[in-house]
């Protein structure tokens, strides 16, 4: 493939680059702290850019996908809680359970458009919620703290912040890279076309649902992959991963970072949550601040970030 | 004689107290161009949305090929054979006139469950679709975004895209729709070699057009068939005329 050499490339190129030495610098600097936001925001990241493959790509506007985060990290809190420590079970079971889920709620969400969409997928995951805070013997409301972290057997040691950062990573490129390859395939022109122009898209000949489900079903797993990782980050999974802000919280971190670019969502998820963090240092009221500014975006930069670093090429 | 390609059988379509299509019968037979007119609101986009699997009729049977079609979604019509372009153009306006194409090609080549190879980069489907917006005189803009199209161009995209699923049935709504007298020139000329490839049914509002193609023309009126027949004599047809043409030179003098 031929990368162009403008902004956009520069800046997410250095933005990767930062991300894959930032151990280097919280090492000798001793800034432990940079380190653990670093890895919420990466962790984040991929969510957000799980979102985006069924939001930007696929102009599937999924109010729930919060649930997916939930999901994954309660398949860890549970199975560890159950005495099941070992990572090649909980892992897979983190993302058979989100790719379930995805499954069903696809099958009956797909059937509506548009603002009825978005209405029952966030009905969805509030269901989800309620859930998890039913589930008593699993901390209910208070949610469940996570004793050992999962356990990949000498592999790779998850309570080591450094090599969990480097998972993380791993993890995040990994989504990418393959969220670039499904674009580009006859699968992902499919569905491409179908935000594009769904009548189109029937009247050439496409079953047009069957295409929707899987894309959200693999958008759904990837963001179980997050959950799994996050409950992990933080030793301790609650109902309030699933919550509807949430679900708000990743639509936000992707249409500010721009909508069906590839990078976006990380551009997006790092300014948020660096936004969120900052601004809360001022006040607890940061979200007064985010409000406006969110707004202002929406407004005068359609692109989000990667809008304004250049012109926005779908693909 | 044959069995007729598309037969179109005591259809009925309601909306609320209106009947759109009432009690349509008509056959298109193998090679034909089968024109249909009719005065606006006549029911004819109706019609054809039915033919092609957007609108399900109340009843009465849709047949293709001998096949009865009547309940089939539309995807399923286009897999068969039956490929149709919109009066008012719909394409897929982000991508660039070569995957429209493309993806027409696409979806009648297997199913699309391919996740890995770059889609853009098959030669079979690149090579599918530079033949159509060649055949209709569209390569130089191959990868222009479908946006930045003027409108001509984008109804003959709406052809290259219908013909890219190697139909044996067109179905064009309008398709000079918009169109200036030079492109509506240059849209017969077009058709008048594509009908030696493919069956046709017309819908056009333009009178010189459908004169000079059809072989067959079907005028409908409030939903109802009340004539059909050949072009020379849908022009004598008394209840035409009165009921539909009202300015008698259009249908007497042409050149």
């Amino acid at each position: 493939m031929k990368v162009p050499l403008n902004a956009r490339t520069i800046i997410v190129a250095l933005v990767v680059a930062g991300l894959l030495l930032l151990p280097v610098y919280t090492t000798l600097s001793g800034n432990v702290f940079g380190l653990t936001l670093f890895t919420r925001i990466i962790i984040y990241a991929l969510a957000a850019a799980s979102l985006n493959l069924i939001m930007g790509y696929g102009g599937m506007m999924s109010f729930g996908h919060a649930a997916y985060l939930g999901i994954g990290g309660y398949a860890v809190g549970i199975l560890a809680h159950e005495g099941i420590g070992s990572g090649f079970i909980q892992w897979p079971v983190a993302l058979a359970a989100s790719a379930l889920f995805a499954l069903v709620i696809g099958a009956l969400s797909l059937r509506t458009r548009g603002v009825y969409f978005i209405m029952i997928t966030l009905a969805f995951a509030q269901m989800a919620y309620y859930v998890a805070s039913g589930l008593a013997r699993y901390g209910g409301d208070d949610g469940l703290t996570i004793y050992k972290r999962s356990d990949f057997g000498g592999l790779i040691d998850l309570s080591n912040r450094v090599q969990f950062y480097y998972l993380c990573l791993g993890c995040l490129l990994g989504g990418i890279y393959l969220i670039w390859r499904i674009v580009n395939s006859r699968f992902g022109m499919v569905v491409q076309g179908l935000r594009s122009n769904e009548r189109r898209m029937q009247a050439i000949g496409f079953p047009v649902n069957r295409y929707r489900l899987v894309c959200f079903v693999i958008s759904g797993t990837i963001c179980g992959l997050a959950g799994a990782l996050l409950a992990n980050n933080t030793d301790f999974v609650s109902p309030a991963a699933m919550y509807w802000t949430r679900s708000g919280d990743l639509m936000v971190m992707v249409i500010l970072g721009g909508m069906g670019s590839l990078f976006g969502p990380v551009l997006g998820t790092i300014a948020f949550l660096l936004l969120e963090e900052a601004l809360s240092q001022f006040t607890e009221y940061w979200a007064l601040i985010m409000g406006p500014l969110l707004l202002l975006i929406v407004l005068f930069a359609r692109g989000g970030i990667d809008g304004m670093l250049g012109r926005v090429r779908r693909g | 004689m044959a069995e007729p390609l598309l037969r179109v059988d005591d259809l009925v379509c309601r909306f609320g107290g209106v009947t759109a299509t009432d009690h349509v019968s008509l056959d298109v037979h193998s090679g034909e161009l089968h024109a249909i007119i009719g005065p606006n609101g006549a029911g004819k986009t109706t019609l054809i949305s039915q033919l092609t699997g957007q609108l399900m009729p109340h009843s009465g049977t849709v047949s293709f090929a001998g096949q009865d079609i009547t309940r089939l979604p539309a995807h399923r019509r286009s897999r068969l054979g039956l490929a149709r372009s919109f009066q008012i153009t719909s394409l897929l306006p982000d991508f660039t006139a070569a995957d429209n194409v493309a993806m027409a090609a696409q979806a009648h080549d297997g199913h699309s469950f391919r996740f890995w190879g770059d889609a853009r980069k098959e030669r079979r489907l690149r090579d599918a679709a530079m033949s159509a917006l060649s055949r209709v005189g569209l390569a130089h803009r191959a990868d222009t975004v479908v946006s930045e199209l003027s409108h001509g161009e984008q109804r003959e995209l709406e052809l290259a895209v219908a013909l890219a699923t190697r139909p044996q049935l067109l179905l064009l709504d309008e398709p000079m729709a918009g169109l200036g007298a030079t492109e509506s020139a240059q849209m017969v000329k077009l058709l008048q070699e594509l009908r030696r490839e493919v069956t046709i049914v017309l819908v056009e509002h333009d009178m010189n057009a459908v004169f000079a193609l059809a072989d067959r023309i079907t005028v409908l009126v409030y939903g109802r068939v009340i004539a059909c027949d050949a072009p020379a004599a849908i022009r004598q047809h008394d209840e035409v005329k009165r009921a539909y043409l009202g300015d008698q030179h259009v249908v007497t003098k042409h050149d």
